[in-house]
């Protein structure tokens, strides 16, 4: 019976997902799509804290992929889609693989620290390099041909939205893997008890290493699907409150399971939206106090929330030996 | 039959501060030896094991590993070249179950450390995990988290872990320390039996550090004295056990 419920709840949410841009108003859509994107990036913000590490400057990669987009536009007069998207996935692997080698060394407070740092100095170049960048005014990026079909501007909302969709399933298969595979528990590993990852002979500096490559790369897809879909950008994408923001969202959605920071990212645009509707000059305020209390009620985030609705649904297992 | 040297250390030595806890210590442990390390608290027992595990650097001498120098190395290192060790203070990941440890500890040394794609828990792994669980008498904890376990359970899922390596030499540290007398001798004869196997057609080299003189008479063929850095006495069990006035020296009236 419960396989049932879960298998029609399944059901109810794919053929939601699907049917989205003609169930959805234009406005609630394209919030979807940005959530779906910006779950990636937060996607590669919680994979490293599976490792006890929090990266404050996802928003580089965030932006470097976005400025990929951008500039293959620009200069290469490169509009399509799917190469903007493997360039930024190559390009944040590459990123990844110089910096990882040296944010691999450090842990706690110097990882955090070291990560903005990185970060900004990339905002810098993008805000002082004018002639390449656009600057403060940022980049205009023109609507994507999708496989090689001319997206008109009518289409290009649902077309984003699919291609997001399709990206967002991807990143999440991909980490669910992750999260069950060696490298993965080794990564929580890192977390626990470093001493015992390399007494089993395992390197901790590599675990390190090989889930902040996939982290840098998802960080880099979701930069790039929001450029697609907001067609513009600017340096504010590699500033440390975006950076700031991917943290607090992967916080908000909780460690839990590799769902949650499309569930948190989603909450999270909604609840921007509307304290913006409801009072422009103080949305932030709003915005802190909903967060703030989620935060003080769940600590454990969204999925905690959902694991305690299902515990008061059924009771729970005892994970203790009978005695 | 002379047998094979597995670890033998050379002048070994190492200072914190100005006090030498391992002050020149030269042992050879061959195949097939099971050999007790005993010795008052502060004496450099676990010391000793940090050094030959590259935990700790030493100031002086030399750690040779199967006729190989392995000085230097870090706890990585050594541990793949198959020496592994357990702990005073089991080192474990306690937010995972016992069979998630066991099965981390037997993936690493298929060397798949890295595989990001491919599960933790495929069939074949999980099926010599259990078998080996079965061997240390784990085998109904399987699902149990780490932080559920009780002090002799973690006790026995430390060395698990360290024998998932399939070591050559294995180096326990107090493996009985913090369980009760009834379980004691229990846990040690597990250990033991489950060591008495050979891996790869060679015996393997267990040394055990251990507090109980009675633990130690009855399982250890070999009994290093350690006193004050030094190694005060090399010799079979029932000899240096005996010796009165060694006893005397090192354990006061206590043992």
């Amino acid at each position: 019976m419960r396989r049932v419920f879960k298998g029609l709840g399944l059901g109810l949410v794919g053929l939601g997902l699907l049917g989205a841009p003609w169930l959805l108003p234009g406005w609630l859509l394209f919030l979807l799509s940005l959530a779906l994107a910006k779950g990636l990036v937060v996607l590669g913000v919680l994979v490293l804290m599976w490792g006890g590490l929090v990266s404050f400057g996802h928003g580089l990669y965030f932006a470097a992929g976005a400025y990929t987009v951008a500039f293959l536009a620009k200069f290469l007069g490169v509009r399509e889609a799917a190469l903007g998207l493997l360039a930024a996935a190559l390009l944040n692997g590459v990123l990844a693989g110089l910096l990882g080698l040296f944010l691999s060394r450090y842990r706690a407070i110097f990882f955090g620290m070291l990560s903005v740092a990185f970060s900004m100095i990339l905002y810098a170049f993008l805000l002082k390099f004018y002639f390449i960048t656009g600057g403060t005014d940022g980049l205009r990026v023109p609507i994507p041909t999708v496989l090689g079909f001319e997206v008109s501007a009518r289409d290009i909302r649902t077309v984003n939205y699919f291609v997001n969709l399709v990206f967002g399933l991807l990143g999440l298969f991909a980490a669910w893997r992750l999260s069950r595979s060696p490298l993965g528990y080794l990564m929580r590993g890192v977390k626990d008890n470093e001493v015992r990852v390399e007494y089993m002979g395992a390197s901790v500096k590599a675990t390190v290493y090989g889930v902040y490559l996939f982290s840098g790369v998802l960080g880099g897809l979701g930069g790039a699907l929001v450029a697609l879909s907001v067609g513009h950008v600017a340096p504010d994408l590699a500033y440390w409150t975006t950076s700031g923001e991917f943290v607090f969202v992967a916080i908000l959605g909780g460690t839990g399971s590799v769902l949650s920071p499309f569930l948190a990212s989603a909450l999270f645009e909604l609840v921007r939206n509307y304290a913006i509707k409801l009072s422009p000059y103080t949305w932030q305020l709003s915005l802190g106090l909903v967060l703030l209390g989620i935060i003080f009620f769940y600590p454990e985030g969204l999925w905690g929330l959902y694991e305690w609705v299902k515990g008061r649904w059924r009771p729970k297992s005892s994970s203790k030996p009978s005695i | 039959m002379a047998s094979e040297v597995v670890l033998e250390t050379v002048d070994l030595a190492r200072h914190f501060g100005g006090l030498w806890a391992v002050a020149g210590v030269s042992v050879r442990v061959c195949a097939g030896e099971v050999v007790g390390i005993v010795g008052p608290n502060g004496s450099g027992k676990t010391t000793f094991l940090n050094l030959v595990t590259g935990y700790l650097k030493p100031d002086r001498g030399k750690v040779i590993y199967l006729g190989r120098e392995i000085t230097g190395l870090g706890p990585r290192q050594v541990s793949r070249l198959g020496v592994a060790r357990s702990f005073q203070i089991p080192q474990l990941y306690a937010g995972m179950t016992v069979l998630e440890n066991i099965l981390m500890a037997l993936a690493v040394r298929e060397g798949q450390a890295l595989e990001f794609f491919r599960p933790l828990k495929t069939a074949g792994r999980v099926k010599k995990a259990e078998e080996l669980l079965e061997r240390f008498g784990l085998s109904k904890l399987l699902n149990v988290k780490v932080s559920a376990l009780g002090g002799g359970e973690r006790k026995l899922l430390d060395v698990a872990i360290a024998f998932a390596s399939e070591p050559k030499l294995l180096l326990l540290d107090e493996p009985t320390s913090g369980i009760s007398s009834a379980e004691r001798y229990q846990v040690i004869e597990t250990v033991l039996r489950a060591l008495a196997e050979p891996v790869g057609g060679r015996e393997r080299a267990v040394v055990f550090i251990e507090h109980d003189l009675e633990v130690v008479r009855r399982y250890a063929r070999r009994v290093l004295v350690f006193f004050e850095g030094k190694v005060l006495a090399d010799g079979p069990a029932a000899q240096v056990l005996e010796d009165e006035s060694l006893r005397q020296r090192v354990f006061g009236a206590r043992g």
